[in-house]
């Protein structure tokens, strides 16, 4: 299936407009080019227009990589559909190259026929050298395969924005707006609230506002005037359940996911954070939301930030601390304090390529087992991951429940596409979400052999196997507890080797019984008859839907589900591994879920991995699933299942 | 959520105060103290378990937090809320508490390895942010719980179990540390002076910010004698250089006017201080002390007479105590600003329903 489903051609004016499912663009240049920005607005734009969308920003990890060169492309992707979908997709249908390394960075991903709009200008000759061309590629025949757009958008930018009088560099930076205006001229896309946007953004800077102004008008009249683009194309708005939407990245519905965390259970935040990418825009995100009670503490170093988080979680707020892998590798230390101390703390991993420094701009799911066991000692802790940006929302509602509810810290993972890339949300109903439970001790609850009441800080919940949680302030209630190991009860240092055995498994008792608070897993077999089940866990959701849609459309059975509670696993996990001939496991790591599967369940899962920094293509998955589920149906597959 | 109570002590504003005065035996917990015999620890202990009732605070809203080693046995010993955590961290955990609860008062107690080595990093920057929690710096110069390896204090050359040739690197003189780090409040004494110890806490709880006292404390089992200097009736009168904010810097047997023989001069050469015989200067010339002074220069140059080695000279006392706002007050400012008469719940489906949005009927 490719993008360019279109169907009747249908004329208006002297244009020819064609109608399409669904459209992929990507906006590519260099870093300062403003591709970023130009890609969100195209999006928001589409947003309000009501199709169905997914986006992936692709961005360097140096804030200005030199200029020109391959290293310093900066793109963003957009999808959009008049139905639903699941990922920023595979392939381009235009790719917007505003200079030679943007085009030789992404020409690769273009499929012969697509479109390719280029900005001329920024095609000379040293400019063709920085990105690695001996000839220009506009004009050697080389992208002949392709329906290929020079245009000289600078120049053009520049004459139209000449009345502001400003200067050579500033008028050129409009370009991207040139771009846009042409782009929104060619799928009909609404232009008010870029309008709006480019209003409150320069309000300051009439000069700016005004050339930045004339250029994205500039550029869709152009798309009109001139005879190169004969078509505009129409994507009709996606059919979606009833509702109220916006467009949201997965970093933002994280933190209003924290917010909302916040006031579900009536408890005071405190983000100790530092900054790493692709993490920082969530400390960005609710330092903005201090009318919530949420406190920022932009700490001196990893451990600080979730130091601070701990000592916030012990005086009665919700505790959080937000980071990357490499942060999670230094807040080790102190997630086991937490699991000592049986306190509320939201520990967030936004995955990013490792190990080490990695690649920290990509993503990657490669953090699944550190999570587990990253810690010394037995320490096991609840571990949440979002399948989708819009999702991060509920994933950190159901991250906080969790560590309130059982007093214990909990790991969200998300990672560097969630974090960045957005999708249409449906905004929920307030009053429709869950409460959460603090339940403070507010009395002794132990009485003493001679009959006095005492208070025992490590006296179970005989259900959740929670300890009472007792922040300071409450007489009676005065208690010590610490990382030596405890008492059982009591709280009191034991080195007793048959308390530590109790304790141990205690531990590891209660963060199991969190199963028991969680939905079973409702697996997707439309057909009930599938022998094969993909299963995933995080960002991996979209691409594999995709690619299960795309087997079944070819008309094999496959069968979906996809895991939010990484520890414990749902109840019914077992059973539904072991009812399917074949379970593939799609990661983007080598096959860290795969390994607790086949450890958990003694099930022979088959493991698919890809760890190149970017999402899986549904095509990709698809090719993969098709051959399991082939080689299955092949006449002899019967005797070796 | 608590009444805000106003103490003569700006450092305890909002704790709330107790009804009935307590008494040691209230603030002193069920559990056996396990330090060695002869420990300084004990004698500091004993010192708080008395000074807290003064304070006449509601028991329940002191919160002792503690890292790794021999002192940071310490809260377990005292019947408040408490936190033994992990090595180095204390400042950063009641950091987080402090910022979220402005009615408790909260005290830090960690050693010369905890807060110098391991937890540097979070004692410079409480100090900056001047976060309002007492910091307790055991000083033993030692690695005590660890067997006796040299820490970030021990003088150079020192002989232990990791350094059979001599330690190499030189120490911190963590009165002069605190004071680089932007300290509001900073103050040395000494375990075996309960009497100075307990005005110097007093002090510290009236302070609003991060208070550091350095608390000499002997370690008799790994660093014994390690004080002798500044403790022995034969030499303490030339060791111990007394800070008394307001009054000359006087030390060593009485002179004439039966003050100290010894005195501090500012000294131009350097820019910082030294020691003279006052009969051999105008007795008007010899430095007055300024803890309130705003420019921490002269505290810092009164800090470097401490005697790295041995100890054979140091001063004692309160070197510095100014008022900067601190991080908690203003963190909670923003905070009350910014929530002031809203229905945080209908906030919540405001902020939920923000940009640009679009109805699908
Ligand atoms: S080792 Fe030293 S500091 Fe530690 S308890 Fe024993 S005497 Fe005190």
């Amino acid at each position: 299936m490719t993008s360019s489903t279109g169907t009747t051609p249908a004329r208006t004016g002297d244009r020819q407009v064609e109608r399409l499912d669904r459209v992929i663009i990507r906006f590519a240049g260099d870093s300062g080019d403003g591709m970023q920005l130009t890609g969100d607005r195209f999006t928001q734009e589409t947003a309000s227009f009501g199709n169905d969308l997914s986006t992936l920003p692709n961005f360097p990890a140096e804030i200005r990589a030199p200029q020109g060169t391959i290293p310093g492309v900066s793109s963003f992707q957009v999808h959009f559909a008049n139905y639903d979908i699941l990922t920023p997709g595979d392939r381009p249908d235009v790719l917007v190259a505003m200079n030679p390394a943007a085009l030789k960075a992404n020409i690769t991903d273009m499929r012969a026929g697509s479109t390719i709009i280029a900005d001329s200008h920024d095609f000379t000759s040293r400019n063709l050298s920085k990105a690695g061309y001996s000839d220009n590629p506009l004009e050697d025949g080389s992208l002949d395969d392709f329906n290929l757009h020079a245009l000289d958008l600078t120049g053009m930018t520049v004459e139209a924005v000449k009345e502001f009088g400003l200067s050579r560099k500033d008028a050129a930076r409009a370009k991207n707006m040139f771009a846009l205006g042409l782009l929104s001229w060619m799928y009909g896309r609404p232009t008010q609230g870029t309008i709006d946007f480019i209003e409150a953004r320069f309000a300051k800077k009439p000069a700016i506002r005004d050339a930045n102004l004339t250029a994205f008008k500039t550029g869709w009249n152009f798309g009109e005037t001139t005879e190169a683009f004969a078509i505009r194309y129409e994507v009709k708005p996606a059919r979606m359940p009833e509702g109220t939407y916006r467009n949201i990245t997965g970093n933002v519905a994280l933190s209003y996911g924290i917010v909302a965390a916040g006031q579900l259970s009536g408890l005071d935040v405190l983000l100790g954070a530092y900054p790493i990418t692709p993490a920082s825009d969530i400390l960005h995100e609710l330092s903005k939301h201090k009318n919530f009670g949420v406190t920022t503490f932009q700490a001196e170093d990893e451990i600080a930030a979730i130091g601070a988080a701990i000592g916030a979680s012990f005086g009665g707020s919700l505790g959080v601390t937000t980071t990357s892998g490499p942060g999670i590798a230094l807040k080790s230390e102190t997630i086991g304090l937490a699991v000592m101390l049986e306190l509320p703390l939201l520990v967030v991993d936004v995955q990013r390529g490792g190990p080490s420094t990695g690649l920290p701009t990509k993503t990657e799911q490669a953090d699944l087992l550190q999570a587990m066991f990253g810690r010394n000692g037995e320490a096991p802790i609840p571990i949440v991951a979002p399948q989708s940006p819009a999702d991060c929302f509920d994933a950190a509602v159901e991250a906080a429940r969790i560590a309130v509810t059982y007093r214990t810290p909990v790991m969200l993972l998300s990672d560097g596409m969630l974090a960045n890339s957005s999708e249409p949300w449906r905004i929920p109903d307030v009053s429709e979400l869950p409460t959460i439970d603090p339940a403070f001790a507010t009395s002794p609850n132990h009485v003493a052999d001679d009959g006095t009441e005492t208070f025992h800080p490590y006296k179970r919940d005989p259900d959740t196997l929670a300890r009472p949680w007792a922040p300071p302030g409450i007489p009676g209630l005065e208690h010590r507890i610490g990382g030596i190991e405890k008492k059982d009860g009591t709280g009191e240092i034991s080195y007793d080797p048959a308390n530590h055995d109790l304790m141990v498994r205690t531990r590891q008792a209660k963060v199991d019984g969190v199963a028991r608070s969680i939905p079973d897993l409702e697996v997707d077999d439309p057909c009930g008859r599938a022998r094969v089940l993909a299963l995933g866990w995080g960002s991996t959701y979209g691409p594999i839907g995709a690619g299960v849609r795309r087997v079944r459309k070819a008309g094999y059975d496959i069968a979906q589900v996809h895991l939010r509670h990484l520890n414990p696993f749902p109840s019914n996990l077992g059973d539904i591994l072991r009812s399917y001939d074949q379970v593939i496991v799609p990661e983007m790591n080598l096959g860290q879920l795969s390994m607790l599967l086949r450890a958990k369940y003694l099930v022979d899962v088959q493991s698919y991995t890809s760890v190149r920094g970017v999402p899986f293509g549904a095509e990709e998955l698809c090719s993969v699933f098709m051959d399991i589920v082939k080689n299955l149906s092949a006449p002899d597959a019967a005797n070796h299942s | 959520m608590h009444n805000l109570t106003e103490l003569p002590f700006p450092g305890l504003r909002g704790v709330p105060v107790a009804e009935f005065p307590g008494n040691r035996k209230e603030y002193t917990s069920d559990q056996e103290v396990r330090w060695c015999p002869g420990c300084g620890d004990y004698a500091v202990l004993s010192a708080v378990q008395g000074f807290l009732p003064q304070l006449g605070l509601k028991r329940e809203n002191i919160v002792f937090v503690s890292g790794i080693g021999c002192s940071s046995r310490f809260p377990y010993y005292l019947n408040t809320y408490g936190m033994h955590s992990i090595h180095g961290r204390a400042p950063a955990i009641a950091t987080g508490l402090v910022t979220s609860r402005a009615d408790l008062s909260v005290w830090v107690v960690t050693g010369d390895g905890d807060a110098l080595s391991i937890g540097g990093n979070h004692l410079i920057h409480a100090l900056r942010r001047n976060v309002n929690l007492k910091i307790l710096l055991f000083n033993n110069r030692i690695y005590g719980l660890t067997k006796g390896q040299y820490s970030p204090t021990s003088e150079p050359g020192k002989v232990t179990k990791s350094t059979p040739m001599g330690s190499l690197d030189n120490p911190f003189n963590p009165v002069s540390l605190a004071l680089g780090a932007e300290a509001t409040f900073v103050a040395r004494t000494i375990d075996s002076d309960r009497k100075h110890l307990t005005e110097v806490l007093t002090a510290a709880a009236q302070h609003r910010g991060t208070a550091l006292v350095e608390i000499y404390q002997n370690c008799p089992i790994f660093n014994d004698g390690a004080f002798d200097a500044i403790k022995s009736n034969d030499t303490k009168a030339d060791a111990i250089i007394p800070l008394v904010h307001g009054e000359p810097i006087r030390f060593g047997a009485p002179g004439e006017d039966g003050l100290g023989s010894k005195g501090i001069v500012l000294d131009p050469a350097t820019g910082g201080v030294r020691v003279v015989r006052v009969a051999d200067v105008d007795a008007a010339d010899v430095l007055v002390h300024d803890a309130r002074a705003e420019d921490p220069t002269t505290a810092f140059a009164l800090s470097r007479l401490t005697d790295a080695s041995n100890l054979d000279q140091a001063p004692i006392g309160i070197f510095r105590s100014v008022d900067r706002p601190t991080y908690d007050d203003l963190a909670r400012d923003q905070i009350r600003t910014a929530t002031a008469g809203q229905d945080r719940f209908q906030a919540l489906a405001g902020l939920l329903a923000g940009g640009d949005t679009w109805t699908v009927e």
